[in-house]
C-alpha cells in the first residue's frame, strides 16, 4: 500500500511539472527575444517591420513611418500668419460658415474645429521662456492634428470617430456618436468639442449643403472631407490662398507641395513624443 | 331577464368603446390613406422607381451614409442625365423640397419619428439663415 501511494504521488508530481514547464519553454523558445538572433527592431526600417512590429515606432517623431497610403496634413507658417493679421480669422469665419458652427456666447460652450490660442497653449512641452516678443504676442491656430495614430478612434465605442484608410483624416460619423465623450478625454489636443445644448439657434448661417449637430454628440475639424470630394482645398486654406500661410497635401507624396515646405524648412509638430504622429505641421 | 335596463344600455356602450377605432377611423379623415405631395418642380424620375423608393428609402439613405461617411465613397450617381451626390440634403431635398408636405405625410401616418431633422436641414430652415456662399 505504501509503495503505491509513494508511486503515485511520484507520477502525479512528475507530470504537473511536465504539464506546467512543457508550454512555458514552448513559449519562451518561439519568441522574438529569446529565440537566436536577437535582432534589435529599430536597426530594422523595412515597412513590413514597421507594419508588424507596433513598438518599433514608440518613439513617434524619431521613427520613420512607411510611406504608403495616403495622409493629407499641412503646413501652417505661423511667418506668414503674423505678417497677416487678419489671415488667421478670415480662416476660422471660413470654417465656421462652410461647417454650420454654432458662436456661444459662453466659451464654456464653444464648438471649436480651428481656433486660435496663445504659443504656450499650442506647444505646451516647448519652453515659453524668454521667447520671441513675436511668439509671445501673435496667436497660433489649434486644429484637429489628424493623427496617424489617433488615441481618440481607440478610444470610442462606437466607431463614430474612425480614421478614413483612404485619406489618412480622422473621420466622424455623427449618426453613431453616443456623446460619451471618451474621445475628448483621449485627445490630447483639446480639438473635440461637445454639443451641451442644442446648437441650432446660436448658427448665424446655414450651409445648406452641410448638416448642423445635435445636442449631445462630440463634433471636430474633418479636414473638410466634403470639400476634397468635390476637388476643392479645405475651407480654411482656401481663406488663406496666395500667402503660403497654409498647405495642405498628401504628406506620404515625395512630389506633393506640402512635402517641399517640409523638406525646405524646419518645422515643429504638437507634443510629438506622445507618439500620435500629428499630421499638422508648424514653422514658428 | 334582471336589470335589463341596466345591461343591455352597458353592453351597447361596451360595444361601442370597443370598436371605437374601427368606426372612428371610417367617419373621420384619421384612417385615410396619406398622399404625400410630389415634387413641386414637377420632377417625375427619382434614383429608384417609386415603389422602390416607397418601401427602401431608409435603407437606400443608409447605404447613401455609410458610403460617405465611412468608405469616403461621395461618387456623384448620374440617373437619366440627372445628376445626384449622395446626401439627403444634397439630393432628396432638391426636389421633395418640402419636408412637411412629402416626409411628415406618411411619417405621422405610419407614427414613426426619423431623426434625420435632428441635424439635417430642410429647405425651408436652410432659407431661414442663408449663408452667402
Amino acid at each position: 500500500m505504501d509503495k503505491q501511494r509513494r508511486k503515485f504521488l511520484k507520477i502525479a508530481g512528475a507530470s504537473v511539472v511536465a504539464g506546467i514547464g512543457a508550454p512555458a519553454i514552448i513559449k519562451l523558445s518561439s519568441s522574438p527575444a529569446f529565440a537566436s538572433g536577437h535582432a534589435a527592431p529599430a536597426a530594422d526600417h523595412s515597412p513590413a517591420a514597421d507594419v508588424h512590429g507596433g513598438h518599433a515606432d514608440a518613439h513617434g517623431a524619431h521613427a520613420e513611418e512607411a510611406p504608403t497610403g495616403v495622409r493629407l496634413g499641412m503646413v501652417i507658417d505661423m511667418r506668414k500668419m503674423a505678417d497677416n493679421p487678419g489671415l488667421l480669422d478670415n480662416a476660422i469665419s471660413a470654417c465656421i460658415d462652410a461647417h454650420n458652427l454654432p458662436q456661444f456666447p459662453d466659451s464654456k460652450n464653444a464648438i471649436k474645429w480651428i481656433w486660435k490660442t496663445p504659443f504656450e497653449n499650442v506647444f505646451t512641452d516647448h519652453s515659453a521662456y524668454h521667447a520671441s516678443k513675436k511668439t509671445a504676442h501673435i496667436d497660433f491656430p489649434a486644429l484637429c492634428n489628424h493623427c496617424d495614430d489617433p488615441p481618440c478612434c481607440r478610444a470610442c465605442p462606437t466607431q463614430a470617430t474612425f480614421k478614413v484608410v483612404s485619406t489618412g483624416i480622422v473621420a466622424m460619423d455623427f449618426h453613431r456618436c453616443i456623446g460619451c465623450r471618451f474621445c475628448m478625454a483621449a485627445c490630447p489636443y483639446g480639438a473635440r468639442s461637445f454639443n451641451w445644448q442644442d446648437p441650432r439657434p446660436y448658427i448665424k448661417k446655414y450651409n445648406k449643403n452641410f448638416p448642423t449637430r445635435m445636442k449631445g454628440v462630440v463634433e471636430k475639424c474633418n479636414f473638410c472631407g466634403e470639400r476634397l470630394a468635390l476637388g476643392q482645398e479645405p475651407a480654411c486654406v482656401e481663406a488663406c490662398k496666395g500667402t503660403g500661410a497654409i498647405t495642405f497635401g498628401n504628406l506620404n507624396d515625395a512630389k506633393s507641395e506640402v512635402r517641399a515646405v517640409l523638406d525646405k524648412e524646419f518645422t515643429i509638430q504638437r507634443k510629438p513624443t506622445l507618439g500620435t504622429k500629428p499630421s499638422v505641421f508648424y514653422i514658428v | 331577464m334582471y336589470n335589463k335596463g341596466t345591461i343591455i344600455p352597458g353592453l351597447i356602450i361596451f360595444v361601442l368603446f370597443v370598436t371605437f377605432p374601427i368606426w372612428f377611423n371610417g367617419f373621420t379623415t384619421a384612417g385615410d390613406l396619406p398622399k404625400p405631395e410630389l415634387p413641386p418642380g414637377g420632377e417625375k424620375h427619382c434614383v429608384e422607381s417609386a415603389e422602390y423608393m416607397r418601401a427602401n428609402h431608409m435603407q437606400l439613405l443608409n447605404e447613401w451614409r455609410d458610403n460617405v461617411l465611412r468608405d469616403a465613397d461621395r461618387e456623384i450617381l448620374e440617373i437619366d442625365g440627372k445628376k445626384y451626390p449622395k446626401g439627403l440634403q444634397m439630393a432628396c431635398m432638391k426636389c421633395h423640397s418640402k419636408k412637411e408636405k412629402f416626409c411628415d405625410s406618411c411619417h405621422t401616418y405610419a407614427a414613426v419619428e426619423p431623426y434625420c431633422w435632428d441635424c439635417h436641414l430642410t429647405p425651408d430652415q436652410a432659407v431661414s439663415k442663408e449663408a452667402t456662399h
